[in-house]
């Protein structure tokens, strides 16, 4: 049992130096998925039916199929058509293009949460439509979409484990190592997954300070 | 005197369901208009329609002079010159008391921030609502959220104030509040089309009061001479069960 406990100890700093890729990936892959479902929210809103097929083919596309998949396509089917990514890229890539179809879906659930009141009353007042979504909308809907948001990111954090598959030396990619060389899986992936353990708590805590901060005064005892 | 509301035979529908079926009725300027009949009877719709929040299917609106119902006359314009108090007040729960008056005042009507909060506390004053200001909508009571829907209507110096059941959603205790408000800015000579159940308060303060049912205005008088009619029988029980 102590064997064990210093083992994990002994393998903890070597574990940790993963974290820091692990978080790359997940911070710049859930960036350029909040880049693309803010680009393709407005246009499911605001744009003509002739549009609207785009956003709702790319989500059913990309929710519809698996990760896994899409980062083979990106990593080992794009160099046949000349665009070759390295394997932290690729992985970056094929995350974020998939977690913009999930943050897409929480963006336009929320905008669809807020009552037709609040258009009404926003619209009788004269504001422009362009006005009605950056002042009332908007506002109120991405507070209704953090939580689901927080969620996507945590999620997003644990399937970064994924791209420890085409060779991105994260978390999981470390753990692999260490397993071939001490032969101790177990041991191994358990300090692997209190590690990520930490890391999800950590950032749901935060997340749960801001939307403390965020949240809309009164609103809980309306309920 | 001016007319300054014409409807001209408006018909409005929700898919199927045709809910106006050609109402006719002006209002002159100055004058308090009540609104009463059974719910569904289309009065509410009817509102909506004088600032387009419902599309009419056919018919003539003038406001001002302003034909509303061309599709060449600029609506936000003619938003911006009417005030609507919605029956669930619609306050904007993400801002302040002031900065739900303020706002309006500074993107549509293109006020400094100085000047539209500035007009804004004038306002909150007016209801009686200026030690709020710093408050959230929903830490109001239903009575004081109604209050200041009405400071934001009026903020926007409406040439006309279209009130849609103001009190309805509002428990007993809380409509004396907001009916001792409208009181008050009833007797400062604006234009009122107030859709209401407050029979005393309609008849304190409405010149002329419509009755509507099934999509048309079945009368048209005095609210004294519709709430106390003997020779209207469908009056006579609309009332009648009205207070029971």
């Amino acid at each position: 049992m102590l064997d064990t406990l210093f083992f994990i100890a002994s393998i903890i700093p070597f574990l940790i130096q993963g974290i820091s890729v692990t978080l790359q990936v997940t911070l710049f892959a859930f960036a350029i998925g909040l880049a693309l479902a803010s680009l393709l929210t407005p246009i499911r809103v605001f744009a003509p039916v002739s549009l609207s097929w785009l956003p709702r083919t790319y989500v059913e596309l990309f929710r519809g199929t698996p990760l896994l998949v899409q980062l083979f396509l990106i990593y080992f089917g794009l160099p046949s058509k000349g665009i070759k990514l390295d394997a932290l890229t690729a992985g970056i890539l094929a995350l974020g293009l998939n977690s913009a179809a999930y943050q897409a879906e929480i963006f336009r659930a929320s905008i669809k949460g807020i009552p037709e009141s609040q258009f009404l009353a926003a619209e009788s007042l004269g504001m422009s439509r362009l006005q009605v979504y950056r002042y009332v909308v908007f506002p109120q809907a991405f507070r209704i979409a953090l939580p689901a948001l927080v969620n996507e990111f945590v999620t997003l954090m644990k399937e970064s484990s994924l791209v420890a598959i085409i060779g991105v030396a994260e978390l999981t990619r470390r753990g692999e190592y260490l397993v071939a060389y001490t032969f101790r899986a177990l041991e191994v992936y358990i300090a692997v997954a209190m590690l990520y353990l930490v890391l999800c708590l950590t950032f749901s805590q935060g997340a749960k300070i801001i939307e403390k901060k965020l949240k809309i005064p009164g609103y809980e005892r309306s309920r | 005197m001016k007319n300054l509301l014409l409807v001209e035979d408006l018909w409005a529908s929700y898919g199927e369901h045709m809910v106006l079926k050609g109402v006719n009725f002006a209002l002159k300027k100055g004058e308090k208009v009540v609104i009463v009949g059974p719910s569904g009877s289309g009065k509410s719709t009817l509102l909506k329609c004088i600032v387009r929040l419902v599309e009419p299917i056919k018919g003539k609106i003038f406001l001002d002079g302003v034909e509303v119902t061309s599709p060449k006359t600029d609506i936000r314009s003619v938003r911006a010159k009417t005030g609507f108090v919605f029956q669930n007040y619609n306050l904007f729960p993400h801002m302040t008391v002031l900065e739900n008056i303020a706002l309006p005042l500074r993107i549509v009507k293109k006020l400094t921030k100085k000047d539209a909060e500035e007009k804004a506390k004038i306002m909150l004053k007016t209801v009686g609502m200026d030690a709020y200001m710093d408050k959230y909508p929903l830490q109001l009571s239903g009575g004081q959220q109604q209050r200041v829907a009405i400071a934001r209507a009026l903020a926007m110096d409406p040439i006309l104030l279209l009130l849609d059941e103001p009190t309805s959603a509002l428990d007993p205790e809380l409509r004396g509040e907001v009916l001792d408000v409208l009181r008050r800015i009833a007797r400062e000579g604006i234009s009122m089309l107030i859709v209401t159940h407050e029979m005393d308060f309609a008849e304190e303060v409405a010149d002329r009061m419509l009755f509507m049912e099934d999509g048309k205005i079945l009368a048209a008088d005095s609210p004294a001479k519709l709430i106390h009619s003997l020779e209207n029988e469908r009056l006579v029980r609309f009332f009648r069960k009205l207070k029971a």
